[in-house]
């Protein structure tokens, strides 16, 4: 999933501070399994955002909506009706779903109510940790289901590097070296030999070095 | 085992149920302040219902504190449902402590407001 947080309530204030009617839209996918963009999360900021507009004798009128999924066209088209009324919207998607309502609702401003951080897995209840870069080119076959572009400081492919102690890196101590785990899971595995070979130079053109990306399936194009 | 009459006890099965929203609420309707008393710790019949409201009155606090309103109107205490005594001092603690604050600064701009909608009101219609 692709995990965020709130940004802190005084940037969002920063955005709002004129407006007197806007919508918060919430998104239903991501960001509500990491509680921090979903129907509870929008009615959190809306109860927090007119208490600090009431503080300035202020009132702000809020309107709530979450969306099952603001990266898709057919539910942002769910509040094409309502969006006129507001001076401007806060979205709680990620940065996906702002810009893809932003590009669907030229004429009126959508903000972005969280930081998106990277697409991760829950660990465990309220722990989220990265696992994937989207470097456009999956090595997880060679390096026993571990990845070394997201897990490792360094981003190695032929790794541990020297900064490896007791299976933590020199980063910090709390950090597990991705090396480590994958030589590891090898060994369990009965495949150390696939240690020994090396992974050759990435083409890095892939990943965002290669600038935007974007996938064309014409099977599926109407 | 009186306590003072500024207290509004609102009852739930159990202190699990109180989400951020419940207290936010509270205060975005004018609460000066507002305090979770749940079962000693330990002794939840849900197992873990009074320590997950004390993770959730810690993350409003800090709430309350980022909007200006203030963390230290929110509290948490932890008393045996058998312990009428100590509910009623803890319900004079808070009290004196509230008063001690001062009114919510929601609370005084909701009062200023309704006036200034009232006065508006009255002239429309001493007006006609």
């Amino acid at each position: 999933m692709i995990v965020a947080e709130r940004k802190p309530l005084d940037e969002i204030i920063e955005f709002i501070k004129d407006c007197k009617k806007i919508l918060i839209v919430g998104c239903n996918e991501c960001v509500t399994v990491c509680y921090a963009g979903g129907k509870k999360e929008v009615a959190v900021l809306a109860s927090a955002l007119k208490m600090a507009f009431l503080k300035e004798e202020k009132e702000l009128e809020i309107t709530e909506v979450t969306l099952e999924r603001q990266c898709d066209q057919e539910y942002l088209e769910e509040i094409r009706d309502i969006i006129d009324q507001y001076d401007a919207v806060v979205s709680m998607a990620c940065g996906v779903g702002v810009q893809f309502m932003a590009e669907k609702y030229l004429s009126i401003p959508i903000y972005p109510a969280l930081n998106t951080l990277f697409m991760g897995v829950t660990e465990e209840r309220g722990v989220w940790a990265e696992r994937c870069q989207g470097c456009g080119q999956c090595i997880l076959g060679q390096t026993a289901g571990i990845c070394p572009i997201s897990r490792c400081a360094k981003r190695l492919l032929n790794g541990p590097c020297g900064g490896s102690t007791k299976g933590k890196c020199e980063i910090n101590k709390e950090l597990d070296c991705a090396w480590q785990l994958i030589i590891d899971r090898l060994k369990e595995l009965g495949r150390l030999d696939d240690y020994e070979k090396l992974i050759p130079i990435k083409d890095w053109s892939t990943e965002r070095s290669g600038g935007p990306r974007r996938i064309v399936r014409e099977d599926l194009q109407q | 085992m009186s306590y003072p009459d500024s207290i509004r006890i609102i009852q739930l099965p159990c202190t699990g149920k109180v989400d951020v929203i419940h207290l936010m609420e509270a205060f975005q309707k004018g609460a000066d302040g507002v305090y979770v008393v749940g079962c000693l710790e330990g002794e939840c019949h849900f197992l873990t219902g009074n320590l997950r409201a004390r993770k959730r009155v810690e993350y409003t606090k800090k709430l309350l504190d980022e909007i200006g309103v203030g963390g230290e109107r929110l509290e948490m205490y932890n008393i045996a449902a058998s312990d009428g005594p100590r509910f009623a001092e803890v319900a004079r603690e808070m009290d004196k402590k509230i008063r001690a604050i001062g009114p919510s600064p929601i609370k005084v701009a909701l009062q200023k407001i309704s006036t200034i909608n009232n006065v508006t009101v009255g002239r429309a219609v001493g007006g006609e």
